[in-house]
């Protein structure tokens, strides 16, 4: 697998914190063609360290793109050009030698940055706090096999909750929206026969939460779908615009969040 | 009803006001070209057309009410959506590469949307305007209605700006008609294609359809005369 | 003086658990919420731990260093989870489920807890399907299962190839509730670096809030760590980047036991090294294993292209050594048969990396059929090598995965400092010397679900622990350490990296403390681990402040555990003078390679006590196998 190392140019955005206003960076790198887009900012981070200098924070855990932990806007496509894949399973012989890259954080006011390529999602766990979940407490839990499923129905759950909550989806869409994350789960349980008693209540309290955290509404521009890691689709967003009518103009309650 | 405001406040809500209102005006707009296109069958068959309506005004009036309530609720939920969408990015992206994952359309709408709006002022101030407040008492046999028509598209930039922005309706509806759906819910792996061709097509009737009367005056029928 | 109380309930061991829940004492439900207890890590154990403790009306703080519970590295695990419900009705059983973990183990584990394990196997995954986890299932409706890592029967729910992470999300789902309903404060982005013990007790944690570098203090009446294994010690394992030995480690020197260090288990079918920049290794699903075929070539350093290799010059050493087995045979087995064909210079290309062939396999059952079952698998080996595994043998290399060893802990998971529980990977108690397939998970959430809500409150309801305020002098003596460490790391300003150090480290544990080890290089894997933490405290470079989001820092803090937790690995894998599970001396194997269990002499679990810097006690735990009788483990 030995084969010529990559010269890249990486305009790469630097953010001292929060508060600081940030810019890009050239820093300019050679690397094979057989490692990941990571390993090379490690590398590069790597010389950085080496030199005294603060290196480039990013986020990552798994590197396997099942965590959600990393992403990164490369020339404008959150998670880098390669459709559904996170940003850790990008590999650099997918670059043309010479290439000028952009690397920029998600941007999204619910997404404030928090150093060079960190941004806060902590937002994402706000929605889910408020609803993502079937109320059933450890232990009083009937034998699986009293809930059969059918299994396309079970398959299409999974869909929905193969979502890693990376935000993948508010970094592309135009207007930063959560409606695709939100929907998943909300469609997730919204499938299943376990999810029905809290239906309506969930969707209510989610997107009631969402609406607060400062996130876009959805346009239907479906760039989310193209851009999300998972492939999660926006018919999750079609059944949660219609629950969330059906659960407004049905529900007896008001749920306040 | 507190609860119906909420409701149609929230984002989701917006939407749904949005998409109801953009349904009616669906609607619509195939009532509209299918009564305007008497235009190509001479100044007798659309005076006729317009009379017959006026026979039934007071329900032409309340469609005309409800007809203004979804403009202006389409027009200020999508200028409100726009606004707030827009601060949901405060710092915008180096390198965007948007036109990779999404459809020109979809991302254009309000702009769209206000090159509609201001043809939509333009158009009541022409044709609605006229229409409703001119003394037609003694002129309908000299077919007052068909003549405002003839005489406006025969004026360049009036036809010009009608074009334009017909065919920003037309991208409009594109992205609009499946919309309509999305946001009722109604996206179905099977039906869903469908209903996409079909707003595509409907899309392409109307900006075709609302073209064809002024480029039809302007340079078949002005001449004649 | 410590002694090692494993508080094994009496009664036979299919009723030890039901006596030991009817004999524990109970909180009164109305006092439930006056007891505050912290539970560190959101993995499995740690989010449904925190979570049910939450419902019982517990008060807990949970923390975690990432930026969202669901993070945790249980995200990644892929197979399945095992339990005994016998839907398949293929013979299956707690008591087989049971003995195939103690066996699979090889013998190291602690019968009881084993047991209690798989007793508990079944209710998990009701848990898991109330929750709305989305479970593989039949047309039928009802669950699928399959057979994994060399069970003879089908006893693996799953999630496609995203098990862990459903579980994962279901408990975090649960945890979510919790946090909503206010029983559960979760802290984020905190890293807990010490634990604080007043009077003998565990009191609270020490945590650096890694946004602002604040060094801050919890106090609780008990303690959980749920923070996983230590795999990364080697640099490169399957673990996720941040996965770290420290909370364990540093309650450790605080008078916890670590046990079994040595235990560590080399996953066959890993991802091939790439170059010197590799990060970490991708695990593929061992299910690949059931078509795929392994071998390598029977000359040394051969370097033509793996279809160029004619049949009769290609070894299937899997299948010529383990006839009835073959490719299945398990994990350690297949490791090591790798590294010795690596050793005798027959690896792919003379490099470490066997192939796994699936020609054989699509000329059998068609390209159609093998797309469907490994096609996603195929996919992430394409993404990542550039190889297309229908036309171009994969080529796979074993990987540091998991860590059987960890905090010691007795039957109700308290390690030996009273009031500090330790679940999930980061205890030793169930795997013994080696972990099957598809258990971790059942391991996890079997501590965190079912077993630490019931002990804990034991423990408060019959040691009434105090509750100490975080202004006790104890407390700030803790933080004023943990912050002296800080600056003392910041304050070196040498020429090397953290990571540059890590991977030397790496190395050394890989070469002389991995899959197969010998007194000398162990001995020698001592003395280099000294020298470079030598050179580390002098020669490590730390850029930016403490005061920051500082990644480097982070980095830098768990290595410093890490020389400590590789000296006592090699010292552990000195002391066990036997092969067992996955810790293979070369002095000790049969003439055919086979491992040598020494019963008569190490049937006991290695615990150490912290003595001072590179000095530990040895205390032995000595096992009983009452049921399940020792036999040597064979797979021919």
């Amino acid at each position: 697998m030995e084969e010529k190392n990559l010269k890249l140019k990486l305009k790469i955005w630097r953010q001292k914190n929060s508060k600081s206003v940030g810019s890009f960076v050239d820093y300019d790198v050679q690397v094979s063609p057989d490692a990941s887009f990571l390993e090379m900012l490690d590398e590069l981070n790597n010389s950085l360290e080496a030199n005294g200098e603060e290196p480039i924070h990013f986020e990552s855990d798994c590197r396997e793109g099942i965590c959600g932990t990393c992403g990164l806007v490369i020339n404008g496509h959150p998670h880098g050009p390669l459709q559904k894949i996170a940003t850790c399973q990008l590999h650099m012989r997918n670059f043309k030698d010479g290439e000028t890259l952009w690397v920029e954080p998600f941007r999204a006011k619910a997404f404030p940055v928090i150093k060079d390529l960190m941004v806060d999602r902590s937002g994402f766990d706000k929605i889910l706090e408020a609803g993502g979940y079937v109320s059933v407490n450890t232990g009083g839990a009937p034998d699986a096999n009293l809930i059969p499923i059918p299994k396309d129905i079970a398959s299409e759950a999974f869909d929905a909750a193969a979502c890693i909550g990376c935000g993948a989806c508010v970094a592309a869409c135009k207007n930063a929206s959560a409606m695709l994350f939100t929907s998943a789960k909300v469609s997730q349980y919204a499938l299943l026969p376990q999810g029905q008693q809290e239906r309506y209540r969930r969707v209510q309290k989610m997107i009631a939460v969402m609406d607060e955290l400062g996130f876009g509404s959805c346009t239907n521009t479906y760039a989310c779908e193209a851009e999300c890691p998972k492939g999660i689709s926006v018919t999750n967003i079609a059944r949660m615009n219609r629950d969330f009518a059906s659960a407004k103009f049905k529900s007896k309650e008001e749920v306040e969040v | 009803m507190g609860w119906f405001f909420k409701f149609t406040n929230s984002s989701v809500g917006k939407k749904l006001v949005m998409a109801v209102t953009g349904s009616f005006l669906i609607i619509f707009l195939i009532v509209h070209l299918i009564g305007n296109i008497t235009l190509f069958f001479g100044p007798d068959a659309f005076n006729g057309y317009v009379s017959a309506l006026d026979v039934v005004k007071p329900l032409i009036r309340v469609v005309e009410l409800v007809l203004l309530a979804a403009f202006v609720l389409h027009i200020y939920d999508g200028f409100v959506l726009w606004l707030e969408n827009r601060r949901a990015r405060p710092v915008n992206y180096k390198v965007n590469a948007s036109s990779e994952n999404s459809t020109f359309t979809s991302r254009w709408m309000f702009w769209l949307g206000s090159v509609i709006f201001i043809f939509l002022v333009l158009h009541l101030a022409t044709f609605f305007w006229r229409f409703n407040f001119y003394d037609p008492s003694g002129l309908a046999n000299n077919h007052l209605y068909f003549n405002i028509v003839v005489n406006f598209f025969q004026i360049w930039w009036y036809v010009a700006l009608y074009i334009v922005a017909v065919i920003a309706l037309g991208f409009h509806l594109h992205h609009g008609f499946q919309s309509v759906f999305q946001t009722f819910g109604w996206n179905h792996k099977k039906y869903f294609p469908l209903i996409k061709k079909i707003g595509t097509l409907y899309a392409i009737v109307m900006a075709v359809g609302f073209a064809s009367m002024p480029i039809y005056f302007f340079f078949f029928y002005g001449g004649s005369q | 003086m410590i002694k090692l109380e494993s508080k094994i309930p009496e009664g036979h061991i299919s009723e030890k658990w039901t006596n030991h829940k009817f004999n524990m004492k109970l909180v009164n439900p109305a006092n439930k919420r006056k007891y505050t207890v912290i539970v560190v890590g959101t993995g499995l154990a740690g989010a449904s731990a925190a979570a049910t403790m939450g419902e019982l009306g517990y008060n807990v703080l949970a923390f975690t260093y990432h930026d969202s519970a669901r993070r945790a590295h249980s995200i990644a695990a892929q197979g399945g989870i095992n339990a005994s419900k016998n839907y398949q009705n293929d013979g299956d059983s707690t008591y087989r489920l049971f003995y195939d973990t103690v066996k699979g183990g090889d013998f190291r584990a602690r019968e009881a807890n084993v047991h209690r394990l798989a007793e508990v196997s079944g209710n998990i995954i009701d848990q898991c399907v109330a929750q709305g986890v989305p479970f593989a299932r039949e047309y039928g409706g009802l669950l699928d299962n399959r057979s994994f890592g060399g069970a003879q029967v089908s006893r693996t729910f799953y999630a496609r190839g995203q098990t862990g992470q459903q579980l994962l999300l279901g408990a975090f789902s649960a945890l979510n509730r919790q946090v909503d309903k206010g029983t559960v404060k979760l802290f984020t982005r905190r890293e807990m670096l010490d634990v604080v013990v007043i009077d003998g007790k565990a009191k609270g944690i020490v945590c650096r809030n890694l946004l602002t570098g604040e060094i801050e203090k919890y106090s609780a009446h008990a303690v959980c760590l749920a923070t996983g294994g230590y795999a990364n010690v080697y640099f490169l394992s399957t673990n996720a980047m941040n996965c770290n030995v420290t909370a364990a480690w540093r309650a450790h020197k605080r008078g916890a036991l670590f046990a079994n260090p040595c235990f560590t288990q080399i996953h066959p079918t890993c991802l091939p090294l790439h170059g010197e920049s590799q990060s970490k290794l991708t695990l593929m699903s061992e299910s690949l294993r059931n078509d795929g075929r392994v071998w390598v070539s029977k000359k040394k350093g051969d370097t033509r292209n793996p279809n160029d290799i004619p049949e009769e010059e290609r070894d299937y050493y899997l299948e010529r050594k383990y006839p009835s087995f073959g490719n299945l045979a398990p994990r350690d087995i297949s490791s090591r048969s790798a590294k010795e064909v690596f050793d005798d210079g027959r690896g792919v290309k003379g490099g470490e990396a066997v192939y796994l062939d699936f020609k054989d396999a699509i000329n059998r059952l068609g390209k159609k059929a093998i797309e469907e079952r490994y096609g996603n698998l195929f996919e992430i080996y394409e993404t990542i090598t550039g190889e297309n595994p229908y036309e171009v043998p994969m080529m796979i290399y074993p990987a540091p995965h998991y860590t059987m060893g960890g905090v010691w802990v007795d039957y109700n998971l308290m390690s030996t400092i009273p009031g500090l529980f330790v679940l999930g990977e980061a205890n030793f108690s169930d795997h013994g010397a080696n972990r099957l397939g598809a258990s971790a998970l059942m391991q996890g959430l079997a501590d965190g679900y079912f077993v630490i809500p019931y002990t804990m409150g034991n423990y408060l309801a019959s040691d009434k622990p105090s509750f100490e305020k975080t202004d006790h002098p104890e407390f700030e003596k803790v933080a004023i350490e943990v912050k002296e460490l800080t600056n003392k790391l910041l304050s070196i300003n040498g020429k090397r990296t953290v990571d540059d150090i890590h991977k030397q480290l790496g190395r050394i544990m890989w070469n002389k403390v991995g899959m197969a080890r010998n007194e000398k290089g162990l001995r020698e894997a001592i003395t280099e681990i000294r020298e470079l933490k030598d050179e580390f405290w002098k020669n490590v470079t730390i850029p930016g402040s403490g005061d920051d989001v500082n990644q480097t820092l982070e980095r830098a803090g768990r290595l410093v555990d890490y020389f400590e937790l590789g000296e006592l690995m090699a010292k552990d894998a000195l002391d066990r003078n036997e092969s067992c599970g996955g810790h293979f001396r070369e002095e000790y194997q049969f003439e055919d390679g086979e491992a040598k269990r020494d019963d008569e002499n190490y049937t006991f679990v290695s615990a150490w006590e912290f003595a001072g810097d590179g000095k530990w006690n040895l205390h032995k735990e000595p096992l009983d196998f009452e049921y399940v009788k020792p036999a040597i483990r064979s797979y021919k």
